[in-house]
């Protein structure tokens, strides 16, 4: 698709299995379709992980083992927020444009619509810092079993923190600055999952835990979040929208 | 046809297309030369034949910042000038900058794991390197995030002009601060403390890095000019259908 060519029209050439897809289907394309384009927002997320973690040891020091004993809750706390960046856009644009209206009354269950704009949140903002966290985690002096952990317990952790997320951005759907609120709401929810997070990475590189203590923990959350993020998400939008 | 003619674009591609293909051809030659007289050059003393990376990472480095410097330029040429393919030049630019950047990055940290026995140490040469690297990201997340051209044009030029106050920071970083990075060796006062035997392939890598730095540009700036004629003709084409 060309550059700046508006995000809202209708492409030219749909897909020829269209009238194949569930409307299902169709949203969580059609998402991830505008996160790529011009003003979407979908790999500033690293971007973003990219300048916090370059940012913090103007603020620490640039000692190595002191970087190296905090760098996986560096990471975990820059992707925590890189996820929230993405966040407040994820109803509130729809509910702009009258999009999510539209969705409101269409034939997919409103649970369901939640979790595939999860699940499309998680593609094209939280699978990219997955990707890019094993180079990032080199300028924090983590390689090797370190490394490993750390993005094991990213790839997790992040769905976690999207469908908690989910909840925070169904709440502040109609605000104006709901940027900040839904900051405000979802990152006391989240804390678990950085606790267990992060006690996974650290547990890869040395301490007497094993690391699939606090891992089984996380994947648990995720579990567990990724049932009531969507059910809390669509009880939050049917509250809102009335 | 002086070259101030050039400013017209349909000049500009129709002197584009006689020049690429023989600055495509004159790259390679001088490539092929360069990197065989670089396997000639004498192993290190100490390094042995790892001191040939330097071969690659210094003339990224130099075309990274030469880049950045070209961008400011053509951002003045914006701002100041108003000239019609400033903001081409620029955004052609940027993304060929950032990947030598990059490659510079790479290969450096590749060349401290077995020299220093990091792949990275935050000491003031790399971090602005780094910074110079984010720079360029910003940059290419901006011409990405705003649709109009030439709204987005402007801002990309305020930054890259304010962006600019690295280059002197790298440049002289080695001298300022006390680093792990080798202090300047080729362009400093006194003349180069380098023998010819490896500067001679330095040089030579350098010239045909920025040959083809040149040849990337202009074939960039090529299609970018043709992609911006494709999308005025869909957007009448869409006014007037609808």
């Amino acid at each position: 698709m060309l550059p700046g060519w508006s995000n809202r029209l209708p492409p030219r050439h749909e897909s020829p299995n269209e009238s194949e897809m569930t409307p299902l289907t169709a949203l969580l394309l059609r998402d991830m379709r505008i996160a790529v384009r011009v003003g979407g927002g979908a790999l500033i997320g690293v971007l973003f992980f990219l300048v916090v973690v370059s940012v913090t040891p103007f603020a620490v020091g640039p000692d190595l083992t002191l970087l190296k004993r905090i760098g996986p809750a560096i990471l975990w706390l820059a992707a925590l927020l890189a996820s929230l960046l993405a966040l407040d856009r994820l109803f509130a644009s729809d509910h702009e444009d009258g999009s999510l209206d539209l969705i409101l009354t269409g034939s997919a269950p409103l649970e369901l619509v939640a979790a595939a704009k999860g699940v499309a949140h998680w593609l094209t903002t939280a699978l990219p810092l997955v990707v890019a966290a094993p180079l990032i985690a080199l300028l924090l002096d983590l390689d090797g079993p370190a490394e490993a952990g750390l993005v094991l317990t990213l790839l997790v952790g992040t769905p976690a923190l999207t469908f908690i997320g989910l909840i925070g951005a169904a709440i502040a759907v109609t605000l104006r600055r709901g940027g900040l609120l839904l900051a405000i709401i979802v990152l006391p929810l989240t804390v678990p999952v950085l606790i267990f997070g992060v006690a996974a990475a650290n547990a890869a590189v040395a301490g007497p835990v094993p690391f699939g203590t606090p891992f089984t923990v996380l994947c648990a959350l995720t579990l567990a979040s990724l049932v009531i993020g969507p059910f809390a998400a669509a009880a939050a939008l049917r509250l809102d929208m009335e | 046809m002086r070259i101030a003619d050039l400013a017209n674009p349909s000049r500009f591609l129709r002197a584009a297309n006689l020049a690429i293909p023989w600055l495509g051809g004159a790259t390679a030659l001088l490539f092929a030369f360069a990197l065989y007289r670089a396997m000639l050059a004498p192993d290190d003393y100490q390094q042995g034949a790892t001191v040939k990376i330097m071969f690659l990472h210094v003339p990224s480095a130099w075309l990274g910042m030469l880049c950045w410097a070209l961008m400011t330029i053509a951002a003045l040429g914006t701002l100041v000038w108003r000239h019609p393919l400033a903001d081409v030049a620029a955004k052609a630019a940027a993304p060929l900058g950032a990947a030598f950047t990059l490659l510079c990055l790479v290969t450096g940290s590749l060349w401290g794991r077995p020299e220093w026995g990091t792949y990275w140490v935050w000491d003031a040469r790399l971090t602005s390197e780094l910074i110079l690297f984010l720079l360029y990201l910003g940059v290419i997340a901006l011409w990405r995030t705003v649709e109009d051209t030439s709204r987005a044009a402007r801002a990309v030029a305020i930054l890259t002009i304010v962006g600019a106050i690295d280059l002197p920071i790298i440049k002289f970083s080695v001298d300022w601060w006390n680093t792990l990075h080798q202090g300047a060796s080729v362009f400093r006062i006194g003349g180069s403390t380098i023998h010819p035997a490896i500067l001679v392939p330095l040089l030579l890598t350098a010239a045909a890095f920025t040959l083809l730095f040149v040849t990337l540009l202009l074939a960039a700036m090529r299609n970018e000019i043709l992609r911006r004629r494709v999308r005025t003709l869909r957007l009448l084409q869409a006014s007037a259908a609808g």
